[in-house]
């Protein structure tokens, strides 16, 4: 089972990995250096020659590198699973992942194929999310902690409910960003802290609505935050399950807000632009483990180590 | 007796319709109906293209993302969207008839291939013309991998590979478009604009910012004058009969236009 925890770790990095380098391929606008998928220029996808993966070609071709050894990785997951773990709904979390990573793997196709259109290039981006939090829950269900913790877990349902809207409005906030990437809505506002100089737009368009709704959404995101990370300080302090990932989530959120000022205010620097993908994708998951483990208590069944 | 017949009725009908196919005269195409410009009443616009103020600091370009291009050009080449000369003269400036033609006028499609080449990891020509259902021409010159990536809205885009120096893809467009912009997202330098129209009064403007168009009907038109960085200018002129008359544009730094 330790081995098992161990492979689903490095899924989920490789999955991290693979966001951030989906990440480069936006923010340097390469997503249309490989006019053919799956081939590339022709090549089978794992013959293209790397010293031709000049200009935009790398960050696209080494995208779609990285996101074969993600899907490879899934399928040894599956089988991972199949072969070592008991629980039936951990492997069918397992084949959800693997069903996902093959979807993503389609939707990544037909974005290039279509010439990128808007619709299929945000649910790419939003799929990756979700497959991300798959690889991350998977994680946290094989990890030691949660299958022999050493204290009683908590039981707080108001916090419960509240961690799962959490959740829930950052995933919505992840796919507003995505939408405000590939809709070029990056700069529709081109100031900061100040949207041209008010507290409103002064001029509504829909890049300015996209544009503002998403820092809209990181205010709201971040006050319900707060009073999570502030709930689970005051209540559970004695739960290092709990405080560590609050601490965490407190610091990337300081994180993320300065990123998605920088990238206003550095005209969305290719890195710094990636650095707040990858960064709302740390986010989202650990608000989710948080939220997992506040559901730690209504997981009740023993799970025999092996 | 019916069926007796019937065979080589079957026989001669289909050596008919062979003969009828294989026919070696097809009719001519009937010549595309509608007004002719009379030659002997043409006139012409012609005139040249400024940009008034401080100049813009050049730009260079970062091209360290591909070895062959820093080979052909070097690192930092300097960046060809803004070419102005010491006299204010301004390039690269798509000069069209953009309205004021009558319709009924017909013009026959040229079959002359325009050519658009990517040499030194940048599109050259950077601004072209093109008419309706005339073949374009896109040539690889460099010993790299380039993308044709044509985005249009009124034009179906596309987005093509070219992987082989010397490689070669013709392209028509089917619908007036002003401008259509090539790129190649291999190297996010790589620009060309291609003014699509449904007549043969354009021009782009050289070093020396001149235009002229000619052979124009007499009439009144709308000119405009595309830059992709200072946007657009236009101007109303009256041609009359075998009237060569003069127009010209004036571009600032602020954007104009759409």
């Amino acid at each position: 089972m330790r081995w098992l925890h161990r492979y689903t770790c490095l899924l989920a990095a490789a999955t991290l990995l693979l966001i951030t380098a989906g990440g480069m391929v936006t923010s340097t606008s390469s997503g249309l250096s490989v006019p053919d998928w799956p081939t590339t220029y022709g090549y089978q996808m794992f013959a293209f020659p790397l010293n031709r993966m000049v200009g935009g070609i790398f960050y696209e071709h080494g995208h779609r590198l990285i996101a074969s050894a993600v899907g490879f990785l899934t399928i040894g997951l599956v089988v991972f699973l199949w072969r070592v773990e008991p629980r039936r709904w951990v492997r069918r979390l397992g084949w959800l992942a693997l069903a996902a990573v093959i979807a993503q793997g389609v939707l990544g196709g037909l974005t290039v194929l279509f010439l990128l259109p808007d619709p299929i290039s945000i649910s790419h981006a939003g799929l990756a999310q979700i497959f991300f939090c798959l690889t991350v829950t998977l994680a946290l269900v094989t990890s030691r902690t949660w299958l022999r913790p050493t204290r009683p877990s908590v039981d707080d349902a108001s916090l419960r409910t509240r961690m799962v809207w959490l959740t829930a409005l950052v995933y919505v906030q992840v796919l507003l960003g995505a939408t405000m990437r590939h809709t070029g809505a990056g700069l529709a506002i081109p100031t900061f802290p100040l949207a041209f100089g008010h507290l409103l737009p002064p001029v509504w368009t829909t890049p300015i609505a996209i544009h503002f709704s998403h820092r809209v959404g990181a205010l709201v995101v971040t006050i319900l935050a707060l009073a999570n990370i502030a709930t689970v300080w005051s209540r559970h302090r004695g739960h290092p399950e709990l405080t560590r990932p609050a601490l965490l989530l407190l610091l990337e959120i300081a994180t993320q807000i300065t990123l998605g000022a920088l990238v206003v205010l550095t005209a969305r620097q290719p890195i710094i632009n990636t650095l707040h993908v990858a960064t709302g994708a740390l986010v989202l998951v650990t608000s989710l483990v948080l939220t997992l483990r506040t559901f730690r208590v209504r997981f009740i069944q023993a799970v025999p180590a092996s | 007796m019916r069926t007796r017949l019937l065979a080589p009725s079957l026989l001669l009908g289909t050596l008919a319709t062979f003969a009828a196919c294989a026919s070696p005269a097809p009719p001519p195409a009937p010549a595309p109906k509608g007004k002719r410009v009379d030659p002997a009443t043409a006139g012409s616009i012609s005139g040249t293209v400024t940009f008034a103020g401080r100049k813009p600091a050049p730009r260079y370009l970062n091209m360290g993302s591909d070895p062959a291009c820093v080979e052909a050009v070097g690192a930092r080449p300097r960046d060809q969207a803004v070419v102005i000369a010491n006299n204010g003269a301004l390039a690269n400036v798509f000069v069209y008839v953009k309205a004021g033609l009558d319709p009924d006028y017909t013009f026959d499609t040229p079959t002359t291939v325009v050519s658009l080449e990517q040499k030194g990891c940048e599109y050259v020509p950077r601004v072209i013309g093109v008419r309706v259902g005339q073949p374009i021409e896109v040539t690889n010159d460099d010993p790299t991998f380039h993308n044709v990536h044509a985005v249009s809205t009124i034009n179906q885009p596309f987005n093509r590979g070219q992987p082989m120096q010397g490689s070669r893809e013709r392209h028509v467009f089917t619908a007036p478009e002003v401008m259509v912009e090539f790129k190649c997202d291999v190297h996010r330098w790589m620009t060309a604009w291609i003014g699509v129209v449904a007549h043969p009064f354009f021009a782009v403007t050289g070093a020396d910012g001149s235009f002229r168009l000619d052979g124009l009907p007499p009439g009144t038109y709308t000119i405009e004058a595309w830059h992709e960085t200072f946007g657009t200018k236009t101007a109303t002129v009256t041609v009359g009969p075998s009237q060569a008359q003069l127009t010209s544009f004036t571009f600032t730094a602020a954007k104009t236009g759409k």
